[in-house]
């Protein structure tokens, strides 16, 4: 059994409760074992390091710290956020001179011996497609699925070293693999607008109705993503991005592990599909019934 | 021995941080220094005629300059020291510029390193003795590699110049990428109606021989001669009798394999003539995907040809050719754009190349000549240029300018509003760049006649939107994000260096720079020369290169062999390796390592071993001077003597500072 440290971010905690409760569900069901990093805080998000490149990496270096106590190399979040903070950070301090500015300010040094990766990447890299395949009892066929990694899970290529920073394919692999249609999405790592949605929601309805129109136009039933920021653009903001436009876009925006889950049978409770904001029974009820034996 | 010594100011160049008369004094106090002086411009007129007066009036035996680099002058002044009557090797030169004016700034120690370099000089010249060349006859013959418009126009000049020529192209036709092309620019004429009766005249020259589906082998010999071993590969078809009926072309049921000269845009039969112009106009299997060939039943082709020229069991065939002279006109290659993401590494169809697009527009192409997007034969009414996709882009590892696409892309533009009159074209570009004749009003053409719309700025992304691809980039000159539907995408990819192109390079001993194309002797005086004497460049295996620069240097080229080759006679260099037999002993070691297989062993009159010279091949390069155990090869005019007294010059044993 794979036994990772899972660093869940703040946003696990609030407004994407569901996809770290689907996180946790998926990864106990596909033998990944989740232990979490004690007394972790934040990444420092977005706002940190747009003041203070070192201070920036201290936060991060700080869980990478706790990961090291913890007597573990491998640590893993469902967020692009954190996880380009938390890499980013690792990656700065390849430099001696900027670890020990990081180390200043910490009251545990960090050693740097941590790598982080995306739930998805750890599903991709390290799970056996056979054994997810062999534990589907509820295949996706009859959904026709965008799958969106947003902007940040993939690049910096020589940062992130994940997939292909243009046109990643993890997630279209792992939806098929449960029996979904992909259809080619061709804007998967266009930026949804992130947190522009507060100081300037035009420029978000703008980029995320462009993800939706896409979306539409290729077909699908459906948007996965892996990020909570932009599910949240897409799928909280869909109204208000209807009403900007003057569209009516009715698509629902899953997380990946929820479909996941759904594919696996996993408990709808640990899934969360109601705290999504766009009704997604439509979208599921495309979804074949499997021939019953009973 | 009397020596006398120049100091040359070379303008500002070199006085300007060294103090040449005070250069001039201190060498008079070297041994055998019986004149020195300091001249403004040693290499000009009366600086050469100073020289000549100063060796008759002060009985002189040799000559050091101090000037600039001998890659420079060194003819000059040898044939200056020749024409006064002395040895050409009695001179010496010192480079007091590129290596100390041009890179210290600091006077006193500027000129302390030359009087240095002279002394070296000096010390050098003491110990020179006059060396003769030796005279031999060349083969009035030229290789011509490779038969695009360079390569066609070399072997026409040299052919009319009345050489032997022996043209070798890989390809089944010659013609290369000229004749894909459709129209050339800035005239719009037609490409094939320009090349073609230049490629029947190759076909039809009495002084020419062509071998086409054959690349070059190998070469050994040196220049005047070349012995050269041509591999002219199977094709299964007996050219002797083909009569290029097309018969077999027809009937063929393969046609799984894309067609290579219409760029991959449709398929060809498995047996196949190029194009309706091609040179020489023969039939030729594609042993890959003939059925014949693969599975061993089909033979279609031999049932139908009327004069029974297939033949399944040919083989290919090894040709050796001497000749004195060789012009190497391999081209280029197109830039694989598939290393570009964000334009989707091929996943949409009708993101094409400009030359696929040419093909598109040719009448002998697969449409016809009628312009249909790949992916679903409907035509296009916007049209996107993206300039610059594998030039100027460090990402890539092509940072340099590919020079011709900004050219070809104004005239693709023009075509279409020509073919489709409602059609709109965008060109995304840099900046422009077409600087030659006729050029830069020929793309004002394209945008103010033809209503071309030119953004500047590069294309971020590509994407599909129902049946149409957005294109989206910036305008740098409006400061704004730009996104164009489009119906179909045309990218001016840049060029690279050919396939090959470094393995030929070894060969021929011709150096590649970094990118692969093949470097030239001196790049403003000797631009199709190349440092292996009687191995000539033309066209863009040198750089890329449009047509007229091409021909241009096919020319060029072409004059380079006709002057060498009408000497009766050339001269060798003397500066090569000598075997002392007494002291070597036959171990042979000198011949494994001499590059150039310039040593072959002999036996003397007792019938022991040795090493000898072949004084042609000899390139002086010393590896078997230092590879000797015996010290028994000397490199005349190098030898270790000469090389010491240089050392000692510059840097005098300890030992003599112990003992005095």
């Amino acid at each position: 059994m794979l036994k990772i440290a899972y660093y869940p971010g703040c946003s696990g905690q609030g407004t994407s409760l569901e996809y770290d409760t689907s996180t946790r569900a998926v990864c106990k069901a596909l033998d990944v074992e989740l232990v979490d990093i004690p007394d972790w805080s934040c990444c420092g998000s977005t706002p940190a390091h747009t003041v203070n490149h070192v201070l920036s990496a201290a936060l991060s270096a700080r869980n990478l710290a706790q990961v090291e106590s913890m007597g573990m190399t491998k640590a893993t979040t469902p967020c692009p956020s954190c996880l380009t903070n938390l890499r980013t950070a690792s990656h700065k301090m390849d430099d001696p001179e900027f670890k020990d500015k990081v180390n200043a300010l910490l009251d545990v040094p960090c050693r740097n011996a941590v790598d982080t990766q995306s739930v998805l990447q750890v599903l991709a890299e390290n799970v056996d497609p056979d054994l997810i395949k062999g534990k589907v009892v509820k295949p996706l066929s009859g959904i026709k699925i965008a799958c969106y990694y947003g902007c940040i899970m993939n690049r910096p290529p020589e940062v992130m070293k994940f997939d292909h920073h243009e046109n990643p394919m993890a997630m279209d692999n792992l939806m098929a693999l449960l029996g979904a249609e992909v259809v080619p999405f061709p804007l998967k790592v266009e930026c949804c607008g992130a947190s522009y949605g507060i100081p300037r929601g035009d420029i978000v309805h703008r980029l995320s109705g462009k993800l939706l129109d896409a979306a539409r136009d290729v077909g699908a039933d459906a948007i996965v993503t892996a990020c909570p920021l932009c599910q949240m653009n897409l799928d909280l903001r869909q109204g208000q991005i209807n009403d900007a436009l003057r569209e009516n876009f009715r698509i629902p925006v899953f997380y990946y592990t929820q479909l996941l889950g759904y594919a696996l049978g996993i408990d709808r409770a640990e899934l969360g599909f109601e705290k999504l904001c766009v009704d997604p029974r439509l979208a599921l009820g495309r979804i074949k019934q499997p021939q019953q034996a009973m | 021995m009397r020596i006398g010594v120049f100091i040359c100011h070379c303008g500002s160049n070199i006085a300007g941080t060294v103090d040449c008369p005070s250069v001039a004094a201190t060498a008079l106090t070297y041994p055998d220094v019986v004149f020195s002086t300091d001249t403004m411009y040693a290499c000009s007129e009366p600086g050469q005629d100073a020289i000549i007066q100063a060796v008759k009036d002060k009985n002189l035996d040799g000559v050091v300059v101090a000037s600039c680099t001998p890659r420079m002058h060194e003819q000059t002044f040898r044939r200056a020291v020749e024409r006064a009557g002395l040895n050409r090797y009695m001179f010496e030169m010192a480079n007091i510029r590129e290596h100390v004016s041009w890179i210290g700034k600091t006077k006193d120690l500027n000129t302390g390193k030359a009087s240095e370099l002279v002394r070296m000089a000096v010390e050098k010249l003491r110990r020179n003795r006059p060396l003769m060349a030796k005279r031999f006859e060349t083969t009035k013959r030229v290789l011509v590699i490779g038969g695009g418009v360079a390569g066609i126009q070399a072997a026409l000049d040299c052919a009319d110049g009345g050489q032997e020529v022996i043209l070798v192209e890989r390809e089944q036709s010659i013609g290369g990428k000229m004749a894909k092309l459709d129209k050339t620019f800035p005239t719009v004429d037609c490409s094939s109606c320009v090349l073609g009766p230049k490629m029947v005249d190759i076909a039809q020259h009495p002084n020419i021989t062509l071998y086409t589906c054959a690349e070059v082998e190998s070469v050994g010999g040196y220049v005047g001669n070349f012995q050269v071993t041509v591999r002219k590969k199977a094709t299964y078809v007996d050219w002797a009798r083909c009569t290029g009926c097309g018969l077999c072309v027809e009937k063929c049921p393969s046609r799984k394999m894309p067609d290579p000269f219409n760029e991959n845009l449709c398929n060809a039969p498995s047996i196949n003539i190029p194009f309706p112009q091609a040179i020489p106009k023969k039939a030729a299997i594609n042993a890959a995907s003939c059925l014949m060939l693969t599975k061993g039943k089909c033979g279609l082709c031999a049932k139908v040809c009327p004069v029974k020229c297939i033949d399944f069991e040919q083989k290919d065939e090894l040709v050796n050719v001497d000749v004195g002279a060789i012009v190497v006109a391999t081209g280029y290659d197109l830039f694989d754009w598939h290393k570009y993401p964000q334009y989707g590494e091929g996943r949409y169809k009708d993101v094409i190349t400009s030359l696929q697009y040419e093909r598109l527009l040719s009448a002998s192409g697969p449409t016809g000549g009628h312009i249909k997007r790949p992916s679903d034969g409907k035509e296009p009414k916007n049209v996107v240029f993206i300039q610059c996709v594998g030039s100027r882009d460090k990402s890539v590892n092509r940072p340099y300018c590919s020079g011709f696409c900004c050219m070809y892309t104004a005239k693709q533009a023009i075509l279409t509003k020509d073919h489709i009159p409602d059609s709109q074209s965008y060109v995304f570009y840099m900046d422009i760049r077409s600087p030659g004749k006729l050029y830069d009003e020929f793309v004002r053409r394209a945008m103010e006649e033809y209503g071309a719309q030119y953004v500047r700025g590069r294309v971020a992304m590509i994407y599909p939107k129902g049946d149409k691809l957005v294109v989206r980039g910036a305008d740098t000159l409006a400061g704004t994000q730009v996104e164009v539907p489009a119906d179909l995408v045309v990218l001016a990819v840049g060029a690279e260096s050919a396939k090959g192109a470094v393995q030929l390079g070894e060969k021929l001993r011709v150096a590649p720079d970094q990118y692969g194309f093949f470097v030239e002797s001196h790049p403003k005086l000797k631009p199709v020369e190349t440092n292996t004497a009687g191995v000539f460049l033309a066209g863009a295996c040198q750089g890329p290169k449009d047509i007229p620069a091409s021909v241009g240097q096919g020319s060029a080229a072409a004059s380079k062999v006709l002057g060498l080759l009408s000497k009766a006679m050339l001269e060798s260099d003397p500066a090569v390796s000598r075997v002392n037999p007494a002291r070597c002993v036959g171990c042979g070691k000198c011949i494994q390592t001499c590059p150039f297989g310039a040593i072959k062993a002999v036996q003397d009159r007792f019938g022991n071993p040795k090493a000898e010279v072949i004084d042609t091949v000899c390139q002086g390069c010393g590896i078997c001077t230092v590879t000797c155990p015996q010290g028994a090869i000397q490199l005349e005019h190098f030898t270790d003597n000469q090389i010491l007294a240089e050392v000692n010059a510059l840097c005098p044993p300890k030992m003599f500072a112990n003992f005095e």
